[in-house]
This record gives C-alpha cells, structure tokens and sequence, in this order.
C-alpha cells in the first residue's frame, strides 16, 4: 500500500484477520446469525455497516475535543441513530425489497456493539483521517466474515448466489439435483451460521496458535 | 485543571446545539427522499393486489415473487379493471381507491358512528373470469397484520396474501410464506347462505388441506396468536363486503 503508511495500513489490515471483530473480539454476533442467509443481504449490511462506521468514526473524531465528557455515550449514540436513520431512508428510497428484508436489521446497527466500540475505544482518541481508516477496516472485518458465512449459506442452503442458480435447478432437477443432491434447508436457520462462524474461528486459530487464549 | 468541555452550562449548550443540528439534518433528509418512498410503497400495493388474484412470478412452489417492480405500474392497470369504493349502499369508481388507507378509514368509523367508511374494492379479470379483491387489515400478535383476498362470484377464495408489521420472525412472520397462503386457496367462505369466513385452526387433521368447504386450514405451529389474528382479520373486513358481493351477484 502505497499510499498509508506502515502503521495506517495496519488500521486495515488487522481487523480484517489477527483482530477481526467477530471471530477475535467476538462482537456483533447478532447481525451475523440474523442476516446471513443471503449473500446479497450479507453484502448490504457489510456496505451499511462500512458507511455508518466510517462516517460516525470521522464525525466523532472531529468533536472529539468538544464532545463533553458527561454525554460522550449518548452523543455518540445520537450520531450513529442520524447516521443509520438516513441509511435506512436511502435503502427504503432506492433498494425498496431489499430494506424490507433486512427490515429491522439495518434499525439494528445502532446497537452493533462494533460501531460504538470502535467510537469509544478509537475515534475519541484519535485524528480524522486515522479513525476513518480504523473505522473502514473494522467495519471490513465484520463484512468480510458476513460475506463469507452468507457464501456457504445461500450456496448449500438455496443452492444459489446472489439468487443465480448455480448448482441447477432444483424442481427441473438439472445440474447437481440431477445426481440426487439435495439443498440443506438446516443452512438457512440462524444455528447453522453460528456453526459457520465456529469453524471460521477454528480455522483461524489453528493456522495462528497465538491467537489461542489461555 | 478543570476542561471547559466539564462545565455543565456547555454540556448543555453541547446537547442543545447538537439536537437541533441532527434534527434538521434528518427532517432534510426525510422530505428529500419521501417522494420516492411513497412511489415504491405505492407499487408494493399494486403487486400484493395482483397476487392475491393471482397476477405474480412465482416459479415452482417456494418463495413469493411479485410483478417486477418496473412493470407493475402497467400490469396493474391491465388486469385490474375497476376500482370501486363502497359506502353505505353507494358504490363509486375511483381509480386511486387502492390508495385508501384503511387504518384511518377504521379509526374514523369507530370514533365516529354515523360515518359510513370507504370500503376500496378491487375487481380484476384475468382469463375470462372476475376476481373481487378485498382489503384487510388486524392485529398480529406483536404489531398489525395486513392483506388481501380475492373472490370469484361464488364466494371462493382465488388467492390471498398476507403481510405483516412485526411478528416473529419463523413463527407468525410465516403467514407471508406460501405454504400458509396458498393452503386458502378454493376455500369457500360462506357456510350455507351466512358468512363465516376462514378460520386458522389447529387441530384441524387437514394438513393437506383436502377439504375445501370446511371454512378451515390448518394454522402454523408456534403462531397461534398470529393465525388467531387472521382469522378475526378475515372476519371482521371481508363481512362488510358480502352485502355488495350478493348484490352484484343477485344482479347477474
């Protein structure tokens, strides 16, 4: 990366793996189980969550010195309700089906334990442009974790991604329906996405033995 | 040292200034917007009329799909043939009558007892037969349900679809599901010469739904208070309709 320094990448590119907020910091679990058994809802919430954390962590940033420390939560919180307030009315404006589908899910971001963690514990100390990246990076490792549990959702519990039939048709019983496969309804149901994100967690600590606590 | 962001007179200040900022900035937003999302409401009714009669892109027996958004406009006004709006014993074209809120129109008639509401119905023709299309609205089990159900001239059930605000999601959010809505297909509702509407009953040893006369389908498991609801719901609304409906038909 060319353009950030050695440290200001590292912004990006940690939570997206040694300190990823869900399999690591194990924060917003919810949204994760909720949402995920489409990839194209998967990949919403991720871009929603990326708006609202990037913008909120500069906001905050910049009042960091004016935000009175008695109402720091509750202003915070009040910047992050405006933020996913207008996401909301902008999906509801331009992709009206699929705020319906997430419906109260992106009402929900407001109490995403990332977004007023990342409020809290970074932009409050830090400059502008270095919260903006922490914020795009955080919110690029729960996305990134959404994407991939919402790929192995869809695909083995619909037999399609992004809605494309990619392994046939299941009723004209063509492509892999046709040998006797049969989609795994159980992948649609939020259990399953907690299993998912289990092996994640697994697959991650295993390749990195210190990431394992004591 | 003391932080002039710790003086209460400029917390206050801080909350005062703040409130009124995010505010604005949200009332901008929402008043931009709100053509557009009145137009898409707009359309998502249209497509819940149509697929109660039937008008819809479902393919095989899963998920529902409506009308694409882009094509309901015209859709609608092909297959939908008249919009009536009944009050009293009048009944009068209006072509925005979808758009009756029929939240208000009950609350109004119940403040007030001489008012005759609006009751909107829609009638559509798809393949040489009539489908009467009528508007519901009732309470769920968290928040309000809504749908619409459509009749031919022999008071049976064509389709219906189902909506609703806040129930629980893989319980009574499946009343919107296709195994729940299509099971009210060929039902009849009246019992004899009375209304009866359909019940959602348990217990009802018809899980495949065979029996079609029986005012009865089977309800969803852990959504008793959701099916209870429509049930009422069916009730309630598609009675004040059978007056009409047996005007238009003695009429015939």
């Amino acid at each position: 990366m060319g353009l950030l320094s050695k440290k200001d990448s590292r912004l990006i590119l940690d939570p997206l793996a040694d300190n990823n907020p869900i399999t690591i910091q194990v924060l917003g679990i919810c949204s994760a189980l909720a949402i995920t058994a489409q990839l194209k809802a998967s990949i919403v919430m991720a871009v929603s969550v990326m708006v609202v954390l990037g913008v909120g962590n500069v906001v905050i940033s910049l009042l960091r010195n004016v935000i009175p420390g008695k109402i720091r939560i509750i202003a915070q919180l009040i910047i992050v309700a405006a933020l996913v307030i207008i996401v909301d009315q902008v999906l509801k404006a331009f992709a009206y089906e699929l705020s319906k589908q997430l419906s109260v899910f992106i009402g929900l971001i407001i109490t995403n334990c990332i977004i007023m963690g990342r409020f809290e514990a970074f932009a409050l100390a830090n400059k502008p442009w270095r919260s903006f990246l922490d914020g795009i990076g955080n919110a690029a490792g729960y996305g990134l974790i959404l994407i991939i549990v919402g790929f192995f959702r869809e695909l083995l519990g619909s037999g399609t991604l992004l809605g494309f039939k990619v392994l046939g048709d299941p009723i004209a019983k063509t492509g892999l329906y046709a040998l006797g496969y049969e989609n795994n309804g159980f992948m649609l149901l939020s259990p399953m996405a907690l299993i998912v994100i289990g092996i994640i967690i697994w697959v991650q600590r295993s390749r990195n033995k210190e990431l394992i606590e004591e | 040292m003391a932080k002039f962001t710790d003086k209460n007179s400029y917390t206050i200040l801080f909350a005062v200034i703040m409130v009124l900022v995010v505010g604005s900035l949200l009332a901008g937003v929402a008043q931009g917007l709100r053509g557009k999302i009145s137009e898409n409401e707009r359309f998502e009714k249209q497509q819940n009329i149509l697929y109660a009669m039937g008008v819809d892109d479902n393919e095989g027996t899963g998920s529902v799909t409506f009308i694409p958004t882009k094509e309901v406009e015209a859709t609608f006004h092909k297959y939908i043939k008249k919009q009536l709006v009944i009050q009293g014993n009048e009944a009068t074209e209006d072509e925005n009558a979808y758009l009756i809120d029929i939240k208000k129109e009950e609350a109004h008639a119940s403040d007030d007892p001489n008012y005759k509401r609006k009751l909107p119905l829609f009638i559509g023709e798809k393949d040489g037969m009539t489908y009467y299309i009528i508007p519901m609205r009732g309470k769920g089990l968290w928040d309000a349900i809504w749908g619409y159900v459509s009749l031919d001239k022999d008071f049976v059930v064509e389709g219906v679809f189902f909506d609703h605000k806040g129930e629980t999601p893989g319980l009574g959010a499946n009343i919107k599901e296709r195994f729940f809505m299509d099971d009210f297909k060929g039902e009849q509702i009246m019992n004899g010469d009375a209304f009866e509407g359909i019940t959602v009953a348990k217990g009802n040893n018809d899980p495949l739904n065979e029996r079609k006369d029986d005012q009865k389908v089977d309800a969803l498991a852990g959504a008793t208070i959701t099916g209870n609801g429509v049930t009422a719901m069916i009730k309630k609304d598609v009675a004040q309709y059978i007056p009409y409906l047996e005007k238009l038909k003695n009429e015939q």
